[in-house]
């Protein structure tokens, strides 16, 4: 009965997709449409082909094809994501890359949300949604509640992505930073968010543990929050049915404040809390030993969820926003510090005692240098938001270095960690395909980043002073082509560190696939080993 | 008073002061004597149920030997 309703239900959706397809106001909510009828078609034909296959009860097993789905996407996304960053930084240094018969498509202004949604949603949604499903149910020793709800989580995403990517090529954007998502993709991502929270919350609700593990406090948190941010900043009466174009509810410095509260806990809560999460299950696990202090992560959480949220106005230092507001941005965000060093110095010191590791177990050693990043970033980002370094920085290339210090160093790199973690394990290999090629990736990534930061601290910086020299009369020196004319190699290295930062994930590509591939599987531990899916 | 002065007031006065407490209190309660047993219990439970989920027998945390044995990670 319930595969009929989901062949009523799959069936008008292609029907309204097509019918939205013709009336269609402008090309991207057509091409949208398009897919949408597409994916609503095939899912139909799949549900179809698939009915009559008698449905297994596995409560017995973990559910992990869904998270060898997620390693799949992550690794996909990863990829995609990076190469559009690369692309679009040699855009930057050769303005020529630009194509002029690409213009309105592949041209700087469209490519660069499509860089940021596929490294923040695309490959860390995915790496969080897999990391989530997969400490969960470990944690929790029970196996993921809501059946094929986390697949409707996983397809729905993915979806959500194509959508996302299709639309911004062809002008689709609600010109919200890191929100541009037009409003029937942002209902999308409530329905499949929401989804999200209901498996999560379900498995920990049938937990076999009595404990609920600090990595599900913070997966937790980063779930409900982000639907929290999601909503509230997403609020908007689209101009049509058939159309992608939308009307914000606020306005002005109302709608500036909501989109940094919204901007800036993004950062807080899908970036830290999350990849937190992570780092909680896989250090550990890595490392065989528990981690450090469990009274300092409970502390680490709270303190962060308490500060985090309030961090938001250091994004609007000097504007229209009131002055208290930024000044309470700025004392919140210095006053991180000590819950996000709190973490780190938790992460580091789980080692203690098995530091040789980091000389023989080159993903440790990943984890270890994603967790430096983590301290170093956050040092950095406090210090940025106070007013007086501010007023350098803000507009300038340093904002971008700090985002990418963070972004690669910590959010990639512990991804990277937990890739390696769990690629033999959900295939169950005798170990990865080649630890030296691990290692080849680590210094890519890592010499790629330092590349990177140190590049755009020079060009920041010299931005900044630039923008702010004023002579004799108190004119202005430079013209801000001179800015422009004068980050010329920095913005070479910078697109240099980027494809070293690159190179190093197609390695990581190329070595789960040969791990999969190639390695020997290990002696069946069970009967449910050898399941390939479930 | 105008909403807008009443929030703004109340934020920074009671608000502020119930949360500093409620923080204060999680960290007495983290550092509560006794309590590290559960915690010990809670940060070795990574450890246990690698490989598959805990049967309705084996609730307690002691019954991980068998698992721990099949799967050497």
């Amino acid at each position: 009965m319930w595969d009929y309703t989901k062949l009523v239900v799959l069936g008008v959706i292609a029907v309204l997709a097509a019918i939205a397809t013709n009336y269609a106001h402008d090309l991207a909510y057509q091409v949208n449409a398009l897919v949408v009828m597409l994916a609503a078609g095939l899912t139909f034909m799949w549900t179809l082909r698939t009915m009559d296959e008698p449905k297994r009860a596995t409560p017995n097993e973990y559910m992990d094809g869904v998270v060898r789905a997620g390693v799949i996407a992550t690794t996909f996304w990863g990829v995609v994501g990076f190469l559009v960053g690369v692309w679009i930084a040699f855009q930057l240094a050769f303005p020529a890359l630009n194509f002029e018969w690409a213009q309105g498509i592949l041209n700087f202004g469209r490519l660069r949300p499509l860089h940021t949604s596929a490294v923040i949603f695309a490959f860390g949604g995915n790496a969080l949604i897999m990391s989530s499903f997969y400490i969960v149910q470990r944690t929790s020793a029970v196996r993921l509640w809501g059946g094929n709800l986390a697949w409707f989580v996983f397809w729905g995403w993915q979806l959500m992505i194509v959508l996302a990517a299709t639309s911004y090529v062809l002008g689709g954007t609600q010109s919200k930073e890191y929100a541009e998502t037009v409003w029937y993709i942002d209902w999308w991502i409530v329905v499949v968010w929401l989804s999200f929270l209901a498996v999560f919350m379900g498995t920990l609700i049938n937990r076999k543990e009595p404990h609920i593990y600090v990595a599900n406090w913070f997966l937790l948190a980063f779930i409900v929050t982000i639907a929290m941010l999601h909503v509230g900043n997403n609020l908007a009466i689209p101009v049509s049915i058939f159309s992608s174009q939308s009307v914000q509810v606020t306005a002005g410095v109302q709608d500036a404040m909501i989109q940094w509260w919204y901007g800036h806990n993004a950062v807080g809560f899908f970036l830290t809390a999350g990849f937190l999460g992570m780092m909680y299950y896989f250090i550990p696990k890595q490392a065989e030993r528990p981690v450090f202090s469990y009274k300092l992560s409970i502390i680490h959480f709270w303190a962060l969820i308490f500060l985090y949220i309030w961090a938001g106005p250091h994004h609007l230092h000097y504007t229209a926003l009131p002055d208290w507001a930024s000044t309470l941005g700025m004392t919140f965000s210095i006053m991180l510090w000590m819950p996000s060093w709190g973490g780190m110095i938790n992460g580091l010191m789980t080692l203690s005692g098995a530091w040789d590791k980091l000389r023989t177990d080159p993903i440790i050693r990943m984890m270890v240098v994603s967790v430096g990043f983590y301290g170093m970033s956050t040092f950095e980002g406090p210090m940025m938001s106070i007013k007086a370094v501010n007023s350098l920085s803000h507009y300038t290339d340093w904002t971008i270095g700090h985002v990418h210090s963070g972004a690669l160093g910590w959010n990639g790199m512990i991804t990277f960690g937990a890739l390696y973690f769990l690629t033999p394990r959900l295939w169950n290999r005798e170990g990865l395909y080649s630890l030296k090629l691990v290692s080849w990736h680590f210094w890519l990534a890592t010499i790629g980043i330092v590349l990177y930061a140190s590049s755009m601290w020079v060009t920041g910086i010299m931005e900044g002073l630039m923008w702010r020299e004023v002579d004799a009369n108190g004119f202005l020196v430079n013209a801000f082509a001179d800015t422009v004319a004068a980050k010329f190699p920095m913005y070479v290295v910078r697109g240099l560190g980027g494809a070293m930062f690159l190179t190093g994930a197609l390695i990581m590509a190329y070595n789960l696939w040969m791990t999969v591939r190639a390695q020997p599987a290990r002696a069946p531990v069970n009967a449910n080993n050898f399941v390939p899916a479930e | 008073m105008e909403t807008y002065s009443f929030l703004r007031e109340f934020a920074d006065s009671w608000a502020l002061v119930a949360l500093t407490m409620i923080f204060v209190g999680v960290v007495i309660w983290a550092f509560r004597p006794g309590s590290k047993p559960m915690h010990d219990a809670a940060a070795a439970s990574i450890f246990r149920h690698d490989t598959k989920p805990a049967g309705d027998a084996d609730r307690a945390p002691a019954s991980s030997q068998p698992a721990r044995n099949q799967k050497e990670a």
